[in-house]
């Protein structure tokens, strides 16, 4: 071997166990911060009391029983009162949250799929395709969300997957932006002029480098626009824009409930609120976590290690 | 000892690991002395890692956070720097001792005026009142050479190019005329002419004000001309102290005289291999006993790990004066001459290169047979001044109308100072930028295939094979990696987008080049970001090989390198290429790499090819002013080379506007109303096959 005498320059890159990837090196800092750690385990706790709470206590949450309505808590068999309905409230907290979580989830994810693609395309390609791309946005963004929302969600019937279709096409906007800028700055980074020199094109350079390389600004969006889509559903079913009942679900809860203030019915607004709140504040917290994860300290994490 | 105006001794710093965890405790200077007289100029040097900065830094208290002074002292002036606090600090920054960083335009306040700047260290330490602060300042800028500085003292400091920011923060450091100015690496991102006019400058204002110096560089040919005596570091201890003669006459520590060694300058030719120094550093954070070099050191005995070799002089004395190194099999006294005779043989004694049949690296393929012919290339950016901006035609002429060739299996350097187009020139060469005229062709395999069409102007398919064949290496190969792929994505993305092999056969190729360019193959499972940074210009060259393209366009590949580290990738450029045949189109600012390395050579200013040949002779005997100034400015590793008389002054025009006629005739000291009027057309004055561009080229030396 003629570059013998060079091989050992490589005696410090031992062929020992291979580094650990992306994944592992920002899960072993996110483990270590606070917060997130606590974001994580209350929303592993609510999936768990949405998804597998019904499966231990199930109960009745298609037919309504007026005699039994609006019970306050602690009353025998409902430890959270009933609905105007009659429906048991612990058992409509967690079939609702299926449907808040479920729809959150998915329209947060579908959003931030478009959102990433599309702006990834547009920052990476440029010139006019970035500008008739990025105008569309603006476009849609002048409109406000909410009012795109009510508008969509009284012309179509909503069902789950509507609900979710409509959500995402008004949030994918936000990530769309966030990844265009990211990709304009990528896209001038010398690994991409590497690739190109190559002779790769620009899908490669978009899902190979310049999405990869942005994971980090993509999955932290994720989880905001999961938190946000799960509000929208809250403001959408509290306007009576949801699912029709029986199916319910956070935000068509707390309007039921906001009908009974006055006479005092706390019980069918703070459980649901609470919820909501619960929910979102994890997201967002997580979300902090892992916008540290994915950046500095990552970092710091793999110069040293 | 009294006479001391800065003495360090047995300095230790440490930086705690973040987590608190002991074993991960850097030991950042791990025993530094060092002994200044005043007025001395003392250069500091080693590789980077070595801890010159982080000297520089505990002598004014400035280590960076968690750092701390573990053991040693620090006097300067009588006072304990190490152990004073915070306000006796302030009263000696930038006061009594000034300081230079490396990056003028990171040491400047974009937002504050010059004057403002200048002046501010006198209203902070001297009292003075502001008009007198401002007229000291505007007094200051006049002695470190700055054109209209009464003017100059309400400018911003991006009005300013790099020499003049430069020359502003010297002007800081020296205001309130310290006794000690530390000056880290001043010159490092500067061009060659600046440098050598900045260092100039620091000289003279050292002689003028009385002052002592310490520079801080890892330029052994900065070191060479500019101070007294010399404090060799490596892994965070001084080595060896000697005056600046002495030492590079006979370094008596065997790290220095490998360092030397490798100095590419110091190499006959390309045919000879560059000595190397094996391995790399030790890591600041590995607790370590005996001697910190051993591991790397071909001369290393079973003492040498287990005791520390201490720091002494050659005739025992502590003296400041006296030749101290810090070796247990220290090169011979007397064998000066031996050792710049072979340093080769003797720094390695396993020689890494087996100099199989000492062919000159291109006799077989000295032949006519071009393989890329440039004529007449020319890039213009417009500048962009607002939507109507373009029609107006202003324009940043970076590269004018150059012409050139280069063969199969030779090596073509291209020099010159930052902004003359070589950088632009290679781009246009592996087909990232699109020419605004002038063609660029390739001959041989590659003429068949594309003819006379311009890489630019290839259709995709024609062009995706194009770009099988000319690759580009780069100066950051680490910026050129994707952080988040391993070695084995990286290394197998050129093969997969031209859709060589199958995997397995991609895999196996990948094991090859890693082989090729001797690292290990466990490397695979890496990211670029463990490796260091001649490793990683390792990868660069095994991806840009891993299509054995028959053209390597290299960026700067080495000017990012500690010298060691620097011929170990020369080394290996030297023997893929004599192995495979590849051609290289070199780029570097750095004349003796390309001295080194390349067989021909063009000298470009300001976007014009001026001088162009084969690299012996240009070098022997330059024809063009410019790199005859270029060459006489250039320091050398040698304290016996006299500065020329009349280094290159002034600065490169803008390329925006450049001068009418011949680019280079404001600088030029020949320069006639000729070169105003006409522009100097290629010819060959002197030999077949080395052109010049000048109206009244130089008489070539005769042999």
């Amino acid at each position: 071997m003629t570059a013998a005498g060079s091989v050992n320059a490589s005696a410090s890159v031992s062929a020992a166990a291979a580094t650990p990837g992306l994944a592992r090196r920002a899960l072993s800092v996110f483990t270590r911060d606070k917060p997130a750690l606590t974001g994580a385990v209350v929303l592993v706790a609510l999936m768990a009391f949405c998804f597998l709470g019904p499966l231990i206590r199930p109960t009745d949450q298609t037919h309504t029983d007026l005699s039994r309505a609006n019970l306050p808590p602690g009353s025998p068999g409902h430890p959270l009162g009933t609905t105007d309905l009659g429906y048991d409230m612990l058992g409509r907290l967690m079939t609702g949250g299926q449907t808040s979580l479920e729809v959150g989830l998915a329209a947060g994810l579908l959003a931030t799929l478009i959102g990433t693609v599309y702006g990834a395309v547009a920052g990476y390609f440029g010139g006019w395709l970035d500008a008739a791309m990025m105008r569309i946005t603006d476009a849609v963004l002048a409109i406000p969300a909410l009012f795109l929302l009510v508008v969509v969600a009284t012309i179509v019937t909503p069902s789950k997957a509507v609900l979710i279709l409509i959500i995402a096409s008004v949030a994918w906007l936000s990530p769309a932006r966030l990844l265009r800028g990211e990709a304009l700055a990528l896209r001038g980074r010398d690994y991409v002029h590497a690739m190109r020199l190559m002779g790769g094109g620009g899908a490669r350079a978009v899902f190979r480098h310049i999405v990869p390389n942005a994971i980090g600004t993509v999955i932290v969006n994720a989880t905001f626009q999961i938190a946000d889509a799960i509000l929208y559903v809250a403001y959408l079913s509290f306007l009576g824009l949801s699912i029709p009942p029986p199916a319910a679900d956070w935000g068509s809860m707390l309007s039921t409930g906001i009908t009974y203030t006055q006479v005092g019915y706390w019980w069918l607004i703070f459980p649901p609120g609470i919820a909501v709140v619960l929910v979102v504040a994890a997201f967002t917290f997580i979300g902090d976590g892992l916008r540290d994860a994915f950046d500095a300290r990552l970092q710091r994490l793999g110069r040293n290690g | 000892m009294t006479d001391s105006l800065l003495r360090v001794d047995d300095l230790h710093v440490e930086i705690p690991d973040r987590d608190g965890d002991r074993r991960r405790t850097a030991h950042a200077l791990d025993g530094v002395s060092l002994d200044l007289a005043p007025g001395e100029a003392l250069g500091l040097v080693g590789e980077s890692g070595c801890g010159k900065t982080m000297t520089a830094l505990s002598v004014l208290g400035l280590l960076p956070g968690g750092a701390r002074i573990t053991g040693g002292s620090l006097t300067f002036a009588g006072t304990d720097l190490a152990s004073a606090p915070e306000p006796v600090l302030r009263g000696v920054r930038g006061n009594t001792i000034g300081m230079v960083f490396q990056d003028p335009l990171t040491s400047l306040n974009p937002t504050m005026t010059i004057g403002a700047q200048v002046a501010e260290p006198l209203l902070l330490h001297k009292g003075v009142g502001r008009a007198e602060a401002w007229r000291r300042a505007e007094e200051m800028l006049r002695l470190v050479g700055l054109p209209q500085p009464g003017e100059r003292l309400r400018t911003y400091p991006h009005q300013l190019s790099g020499g003049m920011r430069q020359r502003v923060a010297i002007a800081m450091a020296l205001i309130c005329e310290p006794r000690l100015l530390i000056a880290d690496e001043p010159t490092t991102a500067l061009d060659v002419t600046t440098q050598a006019q900045i260092l100039e400058l620091i000289d003279s204002l050292r002689a003028r004000l009385g002052m002592a110096l310490i520079l801080v560089t890892h330029d052994l040919g900065v070191i060479a001309r500019r101070v007294d005596r010399v404090a060799v570091m490596y892994a965070g201890r001084t080595v060896e102290r000697a005056g600046v003669r002495a030492l590079f006459a006979a370094p008596r520590h065997r790290y220095t005289q490998a360092l030397f060694a490798a100095l590419p300058e110091r190499a006959a030719d390309a045919s000879q291999p560059l000595a190397t120094i094996p391995g790399l550093p030790p890591s600041p954070v590995a607790r370590l006993t005996g001697c910190r070099f051993a591991p790397r050191c071909g001369f290393a005995s079973e003492r040498c790990e287990t005791a520390d070799p201490p720091l002494e002089g050659t005739d025992g004395g502590a003296r400041r004066e006296a030749h101290a190194f810090a070796c247990f099999h220290p090169v011979a006294a007397d064998a000066d001459a031996d050792a710049h005779a072979d340093p080769v043989a003797e720094v390695v004694p396993a020689a890494p290169v087996p100099v199989s049949a000492p062919v000159p690296a291109s006799a077989s393929v000295r032949t006519d047979d071009v393989l890329l012919r440039v004529t007449g290339l020319t890039k213009d950016y417009p500048l962009r001044g607002g939507p109507f901006a373009r029609r107006r035609g202003a324009a940043v002429s970076a590269v004018a109308g150059v012409s050139l060739s280069v063969r199969r299996g030779e090596t073509f350097g291209i020099v010159g100072e930052s902004g003359c187009g070589k950088s632009t020139l290679g781009r246009l060469v592996v087909g990232m930028e699109t020419p605004t005229a002038g063609s660029i062709r390739f001959g041989g395999r590659l003429g068949e295939r594309f003819g006379e069409r311009d890489p630019a102007t290839l259709d995709r398919r024609a062009r995706k094979a194009h770009r099988r064949e000319v690759q580009l290496m780069f100066q950051d190969s680490y910026a050129s990696m994707d952080p988040r792929m391993r070695v084995a994505a990286i290394l197998r993305e050129p093969l997969v987008i031209q859709g060589i092999g199958d995997p397995a056969g991609q895999r196996a190729r990948v094991a090859r080049l890693l082989d090729d360019v001797g690292l290990e193959r466990g490397a695979v499972d890496r990211y670029p970001h463990e490796f260091s940074g001649g490793q990683r210009q390792r990868l660069g060259l095994a991806r840009g090989r891993a299509r054995a393209p028959s053209l390597v366009v290299a960026d700067e590949p080495v000017s990012a390198l500690d010298v060691s580290v620097q011929a170990q990738i020369l080394n290996l450029m030297r023997e893929l290429q004599r192995e495979k045949g590849v051609a290289y189109l070199f780029i570097s600012h750095d004349l003796a790499v390309v001295r080194y390395l390349a067989d021909r050579v063009g000298v470009m200013y300001l976007g014009k090819m001026v001088e162009t040949g084969p690299a012996a002779t240009v070098f022997a005997s330059p024809l063009h002013p410019y790199t005859r100034g270029l060459l006489d400015t250039a320091d050398h590793a040698d304290p016996g080379v006299r500065p020329s008389a009349a280094p290159l002054g002034g600065e490169t025009p803008s390329a925006a506007d450049p001068p009418s006629g011949c680019r280079f005739r404001t600088r030029c000291p020949h320069a006639r109303d000729l070169c105003a009027r006409e522009e100097p057309l290629p010819a060959e004055p002197a030999a077949p096959g080395h052109t010049v561009a000048c109206h009244f080229p130089l008489t070539p030396y005769s042999p």
